[in-house]
């Protein structure tokens, strides 16, 4: 694989800029950031103790740019492979709208602020998750796992799964089994979130050579595995309520939610091998970003609807 | 030797480019100048400014 330093993104000694405001924002990918800031904000609310508000936004603002430089930091060294999937052929690097080099600077540059924000005006055990999410997603996610394995999104996943444990850490000080549940529902979810994805865009990543699960072991495997990870993510949905941290009413919800996701997993079980349009992969893929954001939106919920009870 | 040689004439496009950027810069770094004053004042509290 072609290192970004010598590919045909390298820009010449001279180059006078076109690029905008909203390229750099772009590169920052707001809509992954957006679950990011969510999940986060969750964690940072659920977590006991108090922080004070002010805090609390510094925490969410320097969790949400940490999780724009690791964007930042994947496009500019995927940005080979950017070029040749339809999905990301439009991005500001392969475009040529923003050199890769002012990519990495702009990546460096905003990680290293908001791990230092966080540590200084929060406090340090936050700042090092941040730290240490930031370096998985951009190295060992995007630099090694991607281009290597087929458990890419497995092992990588942990990267989108740290935000609420950063959260919970930069309000309460400590990491907490609470704060593992919510690691482990978005750890869970992310395998057959991106394997959903991957079945109907198996073509684009088979062309840029990435070597996700249907172009690894094939369409059949991958429903297998979807099917299999969603039964574990139903029951660890539930794990709050169980575990004593979040209510019933929240404890139905995610059965729900849990149980939705299991039948449109089946439904991909089913799935037949000659089925090109891939209908239960792709609703799959959407109801899996309405589940998380679901379990989330119901335990925010659930803790405020407590906090309004033992206020009252 | 000519000076001139040496200066490149932005088109439009390129000084669009240019304020945009310098405008999101400026932006960026008052609202840190400001939410670095605001966290001390938070963390410190009102005694802060009373010596």
């Amino acid at each position: 694989m072609a290192l970004i330093g010598d590919n045909q993104y390298d820009t010449p000694s001279v180059r006078l800029s076109e690029a905008t405001a909203s390229d750099y924002i772009e590169l920052l990918k707001p809509r992954v950031m957006s679950l990011v800031v969510f999940t986060a904000f969750v964690g940072l609310v659920a977590a006991p103790g108090t922080v004070h508000p002010v805090l609390g936004f510094i925490a969410i603002l320097a969790i949400a740019v940490g999780a724009g430089a690791s964007g930042a930091l994947n496009m500019w060294y995927d940005a080979d492979i950017d070029a040749v999937m339809s999905r990301t052929s439009g991005r500001p690097i392969p475009s040529g709208r923003i050199a890769p080099k002012e990519a990495l600077a702009f990546g460096l540059v905003l990680a290293t602020m908001s791990v230092f924000t966080l540590g200084v005006l929060v406090n340090w055990l936050a700042a090092s998750i941040l730290a240490f999410t930031i370096f998985f997603y951009a190295v060992v996610y995007t630099m090694w796992l991607k281009r290597s394995t087929p458990q890419n999104i497995v092992i990588g996943g942990a990267a989108g799964a740290f935000p609420p444990m950063v959260g919970w850490a930069a309000a309460s000080g400590s990491v907490s089994l609470e704060s593992v549940v919510l690691f482990a529902i978005i750890f869970m979810w992310t395998p057959p979130h991106f394997w959903a994805l991957a079945l109907f865009k198996a073509g684009d990543y088979g062309a840029a050579g990435v070597p996700m699960m249907p172009n690894v072991r094939g369409a059949r495997s991958t429903r297998r595995q979807i099917f299999i990870y969603s039964l574990m993510l139903a029951p660890i949905g539930v794990l709050p309520w169980i575990l004593g941290f979040a209510s019933a009413a929240y404890g139905l919800v995610a059965i729900f939610l849990g149980a939705g996701f299991v039948w449109y997993a089946y439904q991909v079980l089913r799935m037949s091998d000659f089925d090109g349009a891939m209908l239960p992969a792709r609703k799959l893929f959407g109801y899996s970003i309405i589940y998380l954001f679901g379990i989330f939106l119901a335990l925010l919920a659930d803790v405020l609807a407590a906090g309004f009870v033992a206020g009252s | 030797m000519a000076m001139g040689e040496d200066f490149v004439e932005l088109t439009e496009k390129q000084k669009k480019a240019r304020r945009s950027r310098s405008l999101a810069i400026g932006i960026a770094l008052a609202a840190l100048v400001v939410l670095f004053y605001v966290a001390t004042i938070v963390k410190f509290g009102p005694h802060f400014f009373n010596g």
